[in-house]
């Protein structure tokens, strides 16, 4: 399982490099707020963590709570700024986009 | 932990194809929008799948969480201006790193100093539990300057700086490696993370303004790498894919950002702004003077020249003045002035920052010129307009090996015909640096606030 796990996390790596590679300078801060988002995946963990975790202590239930919330937060937060930021380059008719680059 | 059943990793598996398929919409402009709402959709099948697991418990709790930090990031995300964007990142970034320092605390409680798990388990655990907490201070701190609760300027211990760093950095090592070697006092674990947030607050403090944007990218990085060790621990497919996607992708964009500023990240997270320390001032400028300019003139000047390039800086953005700006250009095209906006890659305080406003504001795409592609342009360029830059457009970055963003790659404002600068006062930038451009013969200051200036220099041109 760690060694399927670990070869998750090397190809997941690539992935992430050859993603990023060629991205407009305009998109670089709506793409950092995006990953930041994406990792709000932390949130996961916390719910894992509370929700199978057996007589956990009042202290770790606390933890786990504060936690969950900080997910919540990376999640709902990242995802809402990043659309209200790229909200801003709609609607501008064809200027919009600069001709001829046709997206994947 | 034992791994999800497979309804759920197959989820995980839908989730994850989503987050990287939004992200290349991502690098897009068309598909942006789109993009975001795809990784969101992902994000919200994950977490559905991660309640599916059987034996949850503590609904409670779990409900408790999600409400108080929807509470929270809704309403924080929703009211944030525009200008205080990149502030608002930095926190949402340290939280995410925060949340993964709090679980491996918990893992830590609840294994009892993670005895009977395996090796892997704890030196992921303890990773995460490092690098979470760096990155959750590390960001608070950045949240702080940019928010000016905290000086922009470089804070830091001088030349002991490095040695105290290392010291910390070696301190919260020894309790992690002490937890490995099977110490169970719950002393330990507090002290890995509080060692790393000392960390964390000591590496942000001494950068100065300028390397934030970097600073904050590379925590951005640093919490997605947290995020894929804690899914390492938790045996959890989808989080080792985001955070790692985050991580390397993260790690690019950090790489991309310090080469637009020739900066390298190591020289930036060991070293503070320069070498030199806090405010170095440059060289010695003498006593001389500033030409101070009005509206009319401005006005003027530009109504009658060829070609006028508008430099936005972080105090267009500070102003609002961005729709002010684009109703200047407006008129000013109405007289057959050709406007162009010349975008330095970290103007204002992140990469990108000037086009997100300006594109709030509707100025046409093409209108907006990258730093290499208007360079050539300065010296046919009549009326140079800065609006509250300051560092990037500074010639000491080329001509004075001394100063502290000596490399830096800069506009050539100083190649153009006249420049008018809009500034509130001769304080200097974020970076602390004396700019010679103010005193050259060709500059003029126009002292004010950028959006009020510019609304004069507005109704001057209505009147000519």
């Amino acid at each position: 399982m760690l060694l399927a796990n670990l070869a998750i996390l090397v190809l997941a790596g690539f992935v992430g490099f050859a993603v990023i590679s060629k991205v407009p300078n305009t998109l670089h801060t709506p793409l950092m707020s995006g990953t930041n988002a994406i990792h709000g995946i932390v949130l996961l963990g916390g719910i894992v963590v509370l929700g199978l975790g057996h007589d956990l202590s009042v202290l770790s239930k606390l933890l786990l709570v504060i936690a969950i919330a900080f997910g919540t937060i990376n999640v709902v937060g990242g995802f809402l700024v990043t659309d209200r930021m790229l909200s801003m380059f709609k609607g501008k008719g064809p200027a919009g986009a600069p001709k001829g680059t046709e997206q994947r | 932990m034992n791994a999800p059943p497979a309804l759920v990793q197959i989820l995980y598996i839908v989730a994850f194809s989503l987050f990287i398929y939004g992200l290349m919409g991502l690098t897009g402009p068309k598909t942006a929008v789109r993009g975001n709402l795809i990784a969101a959709v992902g994000m919200a099948i994950a977490v559905v799948a991660t309640l599916l697991i059987p034996g949850m418990g503590n609904w409670l709790l779990i409900a408790l969480g999600v409400i108080i930090g929807t509470l929270l990031g809704v309403p924080s995300a929703r009211q944030v201006k525009m200008t205080a964007m990149p502030q608002m990142v930095a926190l949402f970034n340290g939280v995410g790193g925060g949340a993964v320092a709090l679980i491996a605390w918990v893992e830590f409680r609840s294994t009892g100093g993670f005895t009977d798990e395996p090796g892997y388990v704890l030196i992921a655990s303890l990773f995460g539990a490092i690098v979470g907490s760096i990155s959750f201070w590390g960001s608070l701190v950045a949240y702080g300057k940019l928010q000016e609760l905290i000086s922009g300027r470089p804070i830091s211990l001088g030349r002991l700086q490095q040695p105290a760093n290392l010291l910390v950095l070696v301190a919260a090592l020894a309790c992690a490696v002490g937890i490995g070697l099977g110490g169970h006092s719950e002393w330990l674990i507090v002290g890995t993370l509080v060692f790393a947030a000392a960390l964390g607050l000591m590496v942000v403090l001494p950068i100065g303004g300028a390397d934030m944007p970097v600073v904050i990218s590379l925590l951005n990085a640093l919490t997605g790498l947290s995020a894929a060790a804690a899914g390492l621990a938790l045996q959890n497919t989808a989080m080792i894919v985001a955070g790692m996607i985050v991580g390397a992708s993260g790690s690019i964009l950090t790489n991309l950002m310090a080469k637009a500023m020739n900066r390298s990240i190591p020289a930036i997270v060991a070293g503070g702004f320069g070498g030199g320390g806090g405010a170095a001032p440059g060289r010695d400028l003498g006593d001389k003077t500033v030409r101070e300019t009005s509206a009319a003139d401005a006005a003027i000047q530009m109504a009658y020249a060829g070609q006028v390039v508008v430099v936005p800086g972080y105090g267009m953005a500070v102003a609002q003045a961005q729709h002010t700006v684009r109703d200047m250009a407006r008129l000013l095209e109405d007289k057959g002035v050709d406007v162009k906006y010349a975008i330095h890659p970290v103007a204002g305080r992140m990469p990108g920052h000037m086009n997100v406003l300006l594109a709030e504001a509707d100025v046409p795409y093409e209108q907006l010129k990258e730093m290499d592609e208007i360079n050539g342009e300065f010296a046919r360029t009549d009326v140079a307009l800065v609006i509250g830059a300051n560092d990037v457009t500074n010639p000491a970055a080329r001509n004075d090996p001394g100063s502290p963003i000596h490399g830096m790659p800069i506009l050539n404002v100083d190649e153009s015909r006249s420049v008018i600068v809009l500034k509130r006062s001769m304080n200097t930038g974020f970076a602390g640096i004396e700019n010679e451009l103010y005193y050259s013969d060709r500059t003029a200051m126009l002292f004010g606030d950028a959006k009020a200036s510019v609304e004069s220099v507005i109704e001057e041109l209505k009147a000519l």
